[in-house]
């Protein structure tokens, strides 16, 4: 940060305070203050003030009815609180499907409209579509597929009286909803990948292939070391969207419960009538388990700042 | 890929070439196949919103058009009161757009243009924060509005109103707005901003004549891809507000899907209107779409 002149060094303190008038430093003040303030106040007091409300028995009307609970919610949630269980789960699925199938899918995708493959122009519109549309739009679009007198079980043939309910039957409504989830995710770290790929040296990849490297060894030994950072992006991305899932779910089964996740579990505890501190601690919860990919992505962020 | 030098040394690599060719063109087929499964679902809600249900319910889905038309897209407006919500999202998503975008370049243009103690613990502060779960802040931030609200003397003053909606977004994004702009402006020579300060510009003009213009690409990326997750933001307008026809279009679906369960195609429709307005930002805006999403993942 220090400024590089000839000048001596008593010269240029002089000069540089005689930058900051009163008026100055009043614009500054304005300019750190307001938005820090607002970002504080919605955001940093209220995640601390949930922390501390996890812990307590509250309705939410007065003040003065906050009454310590100690770890009680959190006893509830874990002991009393079957549902829970099955949102980990579910969950954990969602983690494991992004991490292992979609994720990789995303980046493969990508590797191969980098190496501009035929029609890789049109591929890549096709495949980005899905990301601008909101969850609660894509969630009504696969209604239309999935819904018993829809295309799909059309398409198998069956009555609706026999018809297959993708969204109700336990066999298949965690599948679908990945395959739903994969549909936008699929897309979006392809877009992710595919900005880096383009940084990636090109000399790089013609090396390796004149060392007569197959395609899949130049991805796997020279295409995806080089890619770190965007790696590790792309991790995090995956996990902390597959923990804060909500939009697409809540649109399809509402507050029900039909498919239990984490984000609607807390949502049920802390909007509308059934609010409770208990909410508090599953937004706690959630939070926790966000932490280390939280953690990462800063660390990977901010690495040439902090040395 | 290859240049004409190299061709005719080696007819054994000539022969490997040939043979990755084969491969890339199976590789083309197999994607194009799923591209055209990816965009088949759009497509069909697309048909089926040119139906009449009634015509499904009697023939089956597969049946052949007897009436094709926009008759929904007309009664969906109409009784799903779509021109409402679209005024509703027009009026949280612009003016959130233009404070987290405002804000955001004002505390970027501070941390990277003059060095101060907490530079980088500022910028952290404001990216993690970003980075923090919605349902975690949820709580107080409701009870927060309630008691200014109480303290005004309207219950209405930012619950339930526009300007919570759009204060929650701003704070929020503001985090990421500031996260990218600031690694924008780091690429911007420093000297630009020293000759501002000797010729004794004050820090006012400084930001808005010299930095500002300077800005605008990575402000259009930005505003694209803002308007973008705002429009599409379902959550926040969904426990903010208790009216229902205050909601933006977005949030609005969740109980459009329960009220219109009985006529799907018309459903189609709402819901094929409610995306257009980000189809457009994928046919005409895409390229400051991926801009915006990739500077803040990839540090530009």
């Amino acid at each position: 940060m220090s400024v590089e002149t000839a000048a001596p060094r008593g010269e240029q303190v002089a000069r540089r305070r005689r930058f900051f008038t009163r008026q100055d430093k009043i614009t500054l003040g304005f300019f750190i203050g307001i938005p820090t303030f607002l970002h504080v106040a919605l955001v940093w007091f209220p995640a601390i003030a949930t922390i501390g409300l996890s812990f307590t028995y509250w309705t939410g009307i007065k003040i003065e009815d906050i009454t310590w609970a100690g770890l009680a919610n959190y006893e509830n949630i874990f002991f009393n609180t079957p549902i829970f269980w099955d949102a980990v789960r579910n969950n954990t699925i969602w983690i494991l499907w992004f991490f292992f199938i979609a994720t990789p899918l995303g980046v493969l995708l990508a590797y191969q409209i980098d190496r501009e493959i035929r029609g890789h122009k049109l591929y890549q519109s096709a495949y980005f579509l899905p990301v601008v549309l909101s969850l609660a739009v894509t969630g009504i679009i696969w209604n239309f597929l999935l819904r018993p007198d829809g295309f799909v079980n059309g398409l198998l043939g069956l009555p609706i009286s026999e018809a297959i309910s993708f969204f109700g039957d336990e066999r298949y409504n965690i599948w679908v909803i990945m395959i739903m989830a994969s549909w936008r995710h699929i897309g979006y770290i392809m877009l992710l990948y595919l900005a880096g790929l383009k940084a990636v040296d090109g000399a790089l990849r013609e090396a390796a292939t004149i060392d007569g490297a197959t395609e899949w060894q130049t991805f796997r030994k020279v295409v995806f070391p080089a890619m770190k950072p965007v790696n590790i992006i792309v991790i995090v991305i995956t996990i902390i969207e597959s923990l804060r899932a909500f939009d697409m779910v809540y649109i399809i089964y509402g507050s029900s419960g039909g498919l239990p996740i984490l984000g609607v579990l807390v949502f049920n505890n802390i909007a509308g009538e059934g609010a409770s501190m208990k909410g508090a601690a599953y937004a706690v919860i959630l939070f926790l388990l966000s932490i280390v990919p939280i953690i990462t992505y800063l660390q990977q962020q901010f690495k040439d700042d902090v040395r | 890929m290859t240049t004409t030098v190299k061709v005719p040394e080696l007819p054994k690599r000539t022969k490997k070439l040939y043979a990755q060719d084969i491969k890339d063109r199976f590789i083309s087929i197999f994607i194009g196949i799923f591209a055209v499964v990816w965009v088949f679902p759009i497509v069909w809600t697309l048909w089926s919103s040119l139906r009449p249900y009634s015509e499904i319910r009697a023939g089956g889905v597969f049946s052949p058009p007897q009436e094709l038309g926009v008759f929904n897209y007309a009664s969906a407006i109409d009784r799903m009161e779509l021109p409402t919500y679209f005024t509703n999202t027009v009026l949280i998503t612009l003016p959130a757009v233009f404070l987290i975008l405002l804000l955001g370049s004002l505390i970027a243009f501070v941390v990277t243009r003059y060095s101060f103690k907490f530079n980088v613990a500022m910028l952290l502060l404001f990216t993690a924060g970003n980075l923090l779960p919605p349902q975690l802040v949820f709580i107080p931030v409701f009870k927060l509005y309630l008691l200014l609200g109480d303290l005004v003397g309207d219950r209405r003053f930012l619950y339930d109103n526009h300007w919570g909606v759009i204060l929650i977004h701003v704070a929020f994004q503001m985090g990421f707005a500031t996260f990218v702009l600031s690694s924008y402006m780091k690429t911007i020579p420093k000297e630009i901003s020293e000759s501002a300060m000797v010729d004794g510009a004050s820090v006012f003009t400084h930001y808005f004549r010299v930095m500002l213009p300077l800005l605008r690409p990575p402000l259009a990326s930005l505003g694209v891809l803002m308007i973008t997750w705002i429009y599409n933001d379902f959550f926040w307008a969904l426990v903010l507000m208790s009216t229902d026809n205050k909601r933006p279009i977005t949030s609005a679906l969740g109980r459009l899907t329960g009220e219109f369960v009985t006529d799907y195609n018309l459903l189609a429709a709402g819901a094929m209107i409610a995306a257009l307005p980000t189809l457009i930002v994928f046919f005409v805006l895409r390229k400051q779409f991926v801009g915006g999403l990739t500077l803040g993942s990839t540090k530009g």
